[in-house]
């Protein structure tokens, strides 16, 4: 154990941490999302964020900018994030939506038992890894690296980068720009309505089918956005990137609050910081098992997560 | 007629609870449907909402067969509950949840125009508008769940059970206001468990028994009917 190096390096821990928990809580999104209006978990979401790291690489080959191609200026690196945005969004909301279609409505129009959804969401999961799988051939892909790390400035000891003040803030804004469309907006209001009270929400003219359709779409896009942040960090991606980030944003929903998109924030960014300062302490391979052990603390006292309360319940 | 049911049946899994019911519901009628726990009052309205599918039998509504349309969309066409144990959103202030009643609705000012009458109606709920839904007491959320169901403009406001739980001065008060809102312009029919109020106060008045209708009349006429008095108005 390395108490010390904790101490000397803890700003830069939580940095990295916070870059880290930025990026499985944009992910986690998408289960809370689920979760407060079905009462579900969607095991699929993991590879929802898979499919848009390889279209992030598809698009950036596409464009001329494949493995070992160099970074164009600062404008061009922005306009190849937009784009990858764009496309990677679209193809992780629209994965998405097929495994509504295809994994959870039929089951819905028969009122399955959870179980059930959870079987056909495992089913529907796999179906996607090996597709991917034999499509890339179990390779892993890689791309260039758009953005190399320059410190912009120093905190208490720590460099902070541009690439990390980037992961942050972009994945804040989208954070708050979910939170503002639940809580703002017509239609976010029908979301929560139906979370709360999907017969009632019925009779006020809510389309059920629509606003899952909906939130599903929504999840996949933050999970798409996600993935390009992940991209643009990692620099590397694989058919089975998605497991460890899954499970982790998964973590990071049940440890802010599942169904809670505040708690999705606060359970991602606490898990990154976390893992990190255990890492520090006991060792890289310890990573995951002090952030699995928080989980277990934290339900122990909190059985529903930090910030406790459901999408269905309160103000999001 | 504005609604009618045709010989429907609706079933919970292997169990049929409505064995063949018709009804009807005149425009400016308020039509009251009595009966005893479990006689499927609220299964009759579950099913004229589309919240319950229909097995056998019609629904129409506004001339139109709407047996098998999406509840939302009956929303639209003009039908609007109260559901049996209010369905307050319990994490939407009272505003939030009066919005949600005029969720179809795309034209703001009419829409804050039936905001202040829904205030007006329901002065309480003025009070506490940026209360969370689930924080009011029953009587308020009585009036909330009244007040949101006006809120989509209906043709057809079902009413199931508003005076469920509230005090005997509220329950003449919500009375008085459901014949307030019928006399604007408004048809309701109205699930009941206090007969004697919603008999006196209605045009006409149906008994359910285990699924069937066994007896319609105007409202005095069952009022005075000693089978209906015996099992419903507790009084000899
Ligand atoms: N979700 C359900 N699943 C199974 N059976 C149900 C369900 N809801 C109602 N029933 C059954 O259908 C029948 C009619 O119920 P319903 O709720 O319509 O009665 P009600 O007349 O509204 O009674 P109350 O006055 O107690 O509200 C009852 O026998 C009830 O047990
Ligand atoms: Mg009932």
């Amino acid at each position: 154990m390395n108490f010390e190096f904790l101490g000397d390096n803890f700003m830069s821990l939580t940095v990295t941490g916070l870059t880290q928990g930025a990026i499985y809580a944009l992910v986690a999104l998408g289960y809370t999302l689920v979760y407060g209006v079905l009462r579900l978990i969607n095991f699929a979401h993991s590879e929802v964020f898979m499919i848009g790291t390889f279209v992030t690489t598809i698009v950036w080959a596409g464009l001329g900018f494949g493995v070992g191609a160099s970074a164009p200026g600062t404008f061009g690196v922005l306009g190849l994030i937009a784009l990858a945005v764009v496309a990677a969004g679209a193809a992780s909301g629209g994965t998405a939506l097929i495994v509504e279609r295809v994994a959870y409505r039929p089951l819905r129009k028969r009122n399955a038992p959870s179980l059930i959804f959870l079987i056909s969401a495992i089913g529907a999961s796999v179906a996607l890894f090996e597709l991917v799988g034999a499509i890339t051939d179990r390779q892993p892909r890689g791309m260039p690296s758009l953005v190399q790390p320059k410190v912009q400035f120093t905190i208490f000891g720590a460099d902070v980068t541009n690439l990390q003040i980037g992961i942050i803030l972009s994945a804040l804004a989208m954070l708050a720009g979910l939170d503002i469309f639940i809580n703002r907006t017509r239609l976010g209001r029908g979301v929560r309505a139906v979370a709360q009270n999907p017969d009632v929400a019925a009779l006020m003219g809510v389309n059920k089918d629509r606003v899952i359709m909906l939130i599903f779409v929504l999840g996949g896009m933050m999970a798409g956005a996600a993935s390009v942040l992940y991209d643009v960090k990692v620099g590397i991606t694989t058919y089975s990137v998605g497991f460890l980030i899954g499970i982790k944003a998964f973590t990071a929903a049940v440890l802010g609050g599942i169904g809670n998109l505040r708690g999705a924030l606060l359970g991602g960014l606490l898990l990154g910081v976390v893992e990190n300062y255990g890492a520090g302490v006991f060792g890289n391979e310890w990573m995951d098992v002090v952030a699995f052990v928080m989980l277990v603390v934290v339900l122990l006292f909190r059985p529903t997560g930090l910030l406790g309360e459901s999408l269905g319940r309160a103000r999001a | 007629m504005l609604l009618e049911l045709d010989n429907v049946t609706v079933s919970y899994g292997r169990i049929e609870a409505l064995h063949g019911i018709s009804l009807t519901v005149g425009e400016g009628e308020i039509v009251a449907l009595i009966g005893a726990n479990g006689a499927g009052k609220s299964t009759t309205m579950r099913a004229i909402s589309g919240l319950r599918p229909v097995g056998q039998g019609k629904i129409h509504f506004d001339g139109q067969d709407i047996t098998k349309m999406r509840a939302d969309l009956r929303v639209i066409r003009g039908v609007s509950q109260s559901p049996e144990g209010r369905g307050i959103f319990p994490g939407m202030t009272v505003r939030e949840n009066l919005e949600m009643g005029a969720y179809t609705r795309r034209v703001r000012a009419e829409v804050d125009e039936d905001l202040q009458r829904a205030f007006d109606l329901f002065p309480r709920l003025k009070e506490r508008e940026k209360q969370a839904g689930g924080t009011l007491s029953g009587g308020e959320q009585q009036m909330l769940a009244v007040g949101r169901a006006l809120m989509s403009r209906p043709k057809l406001l079902l009413l199931d059970e508003p005076s469920m739980g509230l005090a005997p001065m509220l329950i003449q008060q919500i009375f008085d206001i459901i014949v307030e809102i019928n006399q604007q312009g408004t048809t309701v029919l109205l699930v009941e468990q206090n007969a004697q109020q919603a008999l006196s106060r209605a045009h006409r008045a149906y008994v359910l028994e285990t699924g069937r209708i066994v007896k319609e009349g105007s409202g005095n006429d069952l009022l005075t009917d000693p089978a209906v008095k015996d099992a419903y108005l507790g009084v000899a």
